[in-house]
């Protein structure tokens, strides 16, 4: 990995409702230009870790106990969401979390306006992600709740990529959706490393795709890494298969 | 016949003023998820401030401005103070401390103003006036303009600027809100800004007809059945609620009142908005929750 990376987590420990300890000990780098992963079972502490990272935890009656996040070498433990976006960081929910009642426009807009762009840059910006999802151009006016999942994942993450982000935190994009835009999904995901220098951090429980795409793993077991490496590495190790299971 | 349309009518025109009222709680409750019982206090509060400028002869506009930026600071203490301390508590939290604030409200403009009974004169008087062969009040129909433009102002504001689509936005799920980098706090206070100025509205008009004095608050209750009739999160539906409320109201209190002994105006929109909760839960226009995966 380079030498300073975009993201750095040292020993964090996630608490919720001052009682419920959901993840402890969770170190990890994120370097420029690279998709990395974090896979786990049901449970296993992905969105939380993800959600401490880009400070929705605290939204969350949640708070980071101990440890340190450190985002362009700058700690970001008790930063708001928008002071985060702002910087470049941004996340991808679980579950997506399109506006509903606004049309899939009006969704990609909303990821814009962080940065109070002028309106032709705004509509620049829109047409970058109809880019990148031409699909979304097609159905813009429709109402984002109406639209497949497939659809719905590509309004969520194109809504962030309207920040201009250097580093997205993407929830389970695979969830619920047909292996064909699985696969879609994480060509785009490859295609904005390759040429446009937009860094991943991958929380998934389909660790066969997200591997293939993936330039280093982690592997959350009951709130704590278990294992980490390279793609082929992870592959290879028995840890994966066994934090399914249970052991 | 002619009476019968003009009884309708004037139920109409009356109505429009509930819908004002409801607007405010809409505006709330859209972007916070909170119903803010003080609104009711905030109509109040405004139109005192107003009168009271007005009598320390004040010209209008100024006094207007005036109580904007009042009404605008007070929506800051509300959102630096009492809201931002409760993010992420139940709604019924939420709704007894905009019960607690309605008191506070009420309170303070007390001890500002004074319990005292104000006139207000808006210059526009009430003689009925006849517009197709109906006997109109001219008051009534002011008042209908003054809400038709409110609604039109509003929903170019929420459907044409990036403050209100990213308004609607939090009304639809704040977490999302929160994760795209949008400023909830900030839009919190823009919000309770747009609900001041809005009951700043519904004060004078509600001032003017019926004298600016405590009771004011209570046009609150009359807000409530055309809020279950039109929806929570739906301007239009204030507005087709409060004309359902008040075309109802009056044709029921001259055409039905006399078998039942009269009064029964007062009682008839809660009646009405039970009927509704029955039928309609979400109300005409609530938002449903869009139900695909
Ligand atoms: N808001 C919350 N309040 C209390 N406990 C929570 C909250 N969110 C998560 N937890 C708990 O924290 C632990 C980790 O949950 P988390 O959602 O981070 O797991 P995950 O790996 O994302 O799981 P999944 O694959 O199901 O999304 C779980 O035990 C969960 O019950
Ligand atoms: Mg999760």
């Amino acid at each position: 990995m380079s030498a300073t990376p975009l993201l750095s987590i040292k020993n964090i420990e996630v608490i919720y409702e001052q009682v419920i300890l959901a993840v402890k000990n969770i170190s990890l780098e994120v370097a420029a230009n690279s998709v990395v992963s974090l896979l786990g079972a049901n449970g296993s502490g992905k969105s939380t870790t993800l959600k401490a990272i880009s400070g929705l935890v605290h939204a969350q009656r949640g708070e980071i106990a101990d440890g340190q996040i450190e985002y362009l070498g700058e700690v970001v433990n008790h930063s708001a969401p928008h002071r985060l976006v702002k910087q470049g960081l941004v996340q991808v929910l679980e579950g997506r979390h399109c506006f509903q009642h606004l049309s899939v426009e009006e969704n990609l807009l909303t990821g814009g306006y962080i940065h109070r762009p002028s309106k032709a840059k705004l509509n620049a910006q829109l047409d970058n992600i109809y880019g990148y999802f031409p699909r979304l151009k097609k159905i813009r006016k429709s109402l984002a709740g109406y639209t497949s999942g497939g659809e719905q994942q590509m309004v969520a993450i194109g809504r962030a990529l309207m920040s201009d982000p250097k580093l997205v935190l993407l929830d389970e994009p695979s969830m619920g959706l047909a292996p064909q835009i699985v696969e879609e999904i994480f060509e785009i995901i490859k295609n904005l490393r390759d040429n446009h220098g937009v860094s991943f951090l991958v929380a998934e429980q389909n660790a066969a795709v997200a591997l293939r795409y993936t330039d280093y793993a982690y592997v959350l077991e009951n709130g704590t890494i278990s294992d980490e490496g390279t793609a082929q590495k992870i592959n290879q190790s028995g840890e994966l298969l066994a934090s399914y299971l249970g052991r | 016949m002619s009476f019968f349309f003009e009884v309708l009518v004037g139920g109409l025109l009356a109505g429009v003023m509930y819908s004002l009222v409801a607007i405010g709680f809409v505006l709330i409750y859209k972007a916070s998820g909170v119903f803010n019982f003080a609104q009711g206090s905030m109509v109040l509060f405004s139109a005192l401030t107003f009168v009271s400028l007005l009598e320390r002869s004040y010209p209008f506009w100024l006094a207007f401005v005036l109580t904007l930026l009042i009404m605008l600071v007070l929506a800051w203490v509300i959102e630096r103070w009492v809201l931002r301390k409760l993010v992420n508590r139940s709604p019924i939290t939420l709704f007894m401390a905009t019960l607690g604030l309605s008191y506070i409200i009420e309170g303070l403009a007390q001890s500002l103003w004074g319990a005292q009974v104000h006139g207000l004169d808006l210059g526009i008087n009430d003689e009925p006036f006849e517009v197709l062969g109906l006997l109109l009040s001219q008051f009534d129909l002011f008042a209908s303009a003054v809400a038709g433009s409110l609604v039109i102002i509003l929903s170019l504001f929420f459907n044409k600027t990036r403050t209100g689509i990213a308004l609607r936005a939090v009304a639809d799920d704040p977490l999302a809100a929160l994760a795209v980098g949008i400023n909830l706090q900030r839009l919190w206070l823009i919000v309770w800004g747009v609900a001041g100025f809005v009951g700043l509205v519904a004060g004078l008009l509600w001032g003017a007809r019926l004298g600016v004095q405590f009771s004011l608050s209570l046009v609150v209750l009359k807000a409530l059945p055309v809020l279950i009739i039109g929806g929570f999160t739906s301007i239009t539906g204030c507005i087709v609620g409060g004309l359902i409320i008040g075309a109802s109201e009056k044709l029921a209190e001259i055409f039905i009142g006399p078998y039942l002994g009269g009064g029964i105006e007062n009682w008839f929109p809660y009646v009405l908005a039970m009927l509704f909760l029955l039928v309609r839960p979400a109300g005409l226009f609530g938002e449903r929750q869009i139900e695909r995966v």
